[in-house]
């Protein structure tokens, strides 16, 4: 019981995680594409918690209203639109193995490497008061993140927000291709 | 009994089991409210068979749902349609546990806020949980195998995306003017500020009231469920408990909108118009009324609002929505936080 309590943030922790990989191993395998986009909501969900736990607060509500509540819905919307029903019969994505394993394997061995480079040798365990501190005073995750984001990473946040603009003019511009050239199709000839 | 268990278990399960019996209780005479308002909009008298004047409709109401026969029509898929009801309903619930109902005070010399949670991104877990509920409207309507359903949640998908933007906007200029995203925070910095918010951001709360109205497809937005056009749209095929869930949970958001309505810009539970009649609500007569009744009573009247716009306003077609939605509020909501931004700078900094 002592053990529990005393540990019961990592043992919350490893329970989640191993949740997680289960919902996310449940995205590529579910045939039903509603269900793959299911499976994919409760990883959100549970990456919401993750963050809760690791006392990044502002984050998870971010996860949760942008990743769960924006991004899945239009995924879902498309999935219902291009009628899922006759995609159920399709096999999953997984069927040329072989190349799959391998990328696969990179990526993760990568994404372990980077961990325990980043994590142990380069800026050591920062602990939770990192993400809520602003000046050397406690705030609270989102004055922290907003106080980061504005002034050290400010650069950087903008440039992403242009790549951001570019893509969606690009999304409109693909969205609206065979209209356009309806439209002129007879200037060009003429 | 130890106090961290006693702090850390017992008050907060007590205080869930008096929310969620309030909650329920207020939503189930929320519908005899609505039928009888209604009625008397249009000249009728409404319920007024079961108990004195029909005070005891909701409880028939509730056990004929009850006993009904639950149905799940042939090419359903199953599970997801029995769990569409309750995504619907858990995120409604859940979003009470941060709305501030009054002030903390003293029972036996333990302090008892009537509250379950005061968390620093109380603003944000609103938006978020509240974005939730949309899947189980679009699961629902997907997994009845049946063409009205289909097009209600995708319907309902369009809708609430298309206006959670220009709420967001919206509830933003509010803590803007407040500088915390703590429900009670926001209303504390009310009473400080001597204001509701309703005053100097009116924009935003005409914003956010429209577009509240719009999330929780009533009137004149309930094209999800247009009987019109598609019978009932994403719950045609629901029947008994997991139609009235799909029922309780939108009486349930309503209830949430308006109270978002009332701590954002109307004071909380801080008497109304704290700065001319601070005197009169100083009189021993009136100052013990408790915050909690304030907070309801002008819950209350969102509450009745909702229903008035209902018996008033003729439905949206879509393409209207869709416009309001884009191309009104979504500009205007914009330009209101810029325009809140600036003042709080040129006030505040």
């Amino acid at each position: 019981m002592d053990f529990l309590v005393s540990h019961f943030a990592e043992i919350l922790f490893y329970i989640l995680a191993a949740l997680a990989v289960l919902g996310s191993i449940g995205v590529i395998t579910l045939k039903n594409p509603v269900h793959a986009a299911l499976s994919l909501l409760g990883t959100f969900f549970i990456v919401a918690v993750l963050f809760i736990l690791q006392h990044a607060e502002f984050l998870a509500a971010v996860q949760v209203m942008v990743y769960a509540g924006g991004i899945m819905v239009l995924f879902l919307f498309v999935i219902m639109l291009v009628s899922a029903r006759g995609l159920t019969t399709q096999a999953a994505f997984l069927s040329p193995l072989v190349p799959v394993a391998v990328i696969g394997a990179i990526l993760v061995g990568a994404l372990i490497a980077s961990a325990v480079l980043l994590g142990v040798f380069a800026t050591g365990n920062a602990g939770p008061e990192a993400l809520q501190t602003v000046d050397g005073e406690v705030l609270g995750n989102t004055e922290a993140v907003g106080m980061v984001l504005y002034t050290k990473y400010l650069v950087p946040f903008e440039v992403v927000s242009v790549v951001l603009l570019v893509a969606m003019i690009g999304a409109i511009v693909f969205g609206r291709k065979d209209r356009f050239i309806e439209e002129h199709e007879g200037e060009v000839g003429s | 009994m130890p106090e961290p268990i006693l702090q850390l278990l017992l008050i907060p399960l007590i205080k869930i089991v008096v929310l969620l019996v309030v909650v329920l209780l207020i939503v189930a005479y929320l519908t005899y409210a609505e039928r009888k308002i209604l009625a008397y909009m249009q000249v009728r008298l409404g319920p007024n068979r079961v108990g004195p004047k029909g005070w005891l409709q909701p409880v028939a109401d509730g056990l004929k749902l009850f006993v009904k026969e639950d149905l799940v029509p042939g090419g359903a898929e199953k599970l997801v349609f029995m769990i569409a009801p309750a995504i619907v309903m858990v995120p409604a619930l859940v979003m009470f546990a941060v709305v501030p109902f009054g002030e903390p005070f003293k029972v036996a010399g333990i302090s008892v806020t009537p509250y379950l949670a005061d968390i620093n991104i109380a603003i944000l877990f609103i938006l978020g949980v509240s974005s939730l509920g949309v899947f189980g409207i679009i699961l629902g309507g997907w997994s009845s195998n049946n063409k009205f359903s289909l097009m209600g949640g995708l319907r309902s998908a369009a809708q609430m995306v298309s206006y959670e933007i220009p709420m967001g906007f919206a509830v933003a200029s509010a803590v803007l003017m407040a500088g915390t995203l703590s429900m009670v925070g926001i209303v504390e910095a009310q009473r400080t500020a001597q204001w509701w918010f309703m005053f100097p951001g009116i924009l935003g709360f005409g914003i956010y009231w429209v577009c509240g109205v719009a999330e929780t497809n009533r009137n004149p937005f309930d094209l999800p469920e247009a009987e019109a056009e598609l019978v009932a749209g994403f719950h045609t095929e629901y029947s008994g408990m997991k139609f009235a869930l799909f029922y309780l949970a939108e009486y349930a958001n309503m209830m949430i909108v308006s109270a978002m309505a009332v701590v954002l810009f109307c004071g909380g539970w801080l008497p109304p118009f704290p700065n001319l009649l601070a005197g009169l609500w100083a009189l021993p007569v009136l100052a013990w009324i408790p915050g909690a009744f304030w907070f309801l009573a002008k819950m209350s009247f969102f509450l009745f609002c909702y229903i008035w716009f209902r018996g008033t306003f003729p439905r949206y077609r879509f393409d209207q929505l869709m416009n309001v939605g884009w191309k009104w509020l979504f500009p205007l909501s914009l330009a209101n936080v810029m325009l809140v931004a600036l003042g709080v700078l040129l006030l505040k900094g």
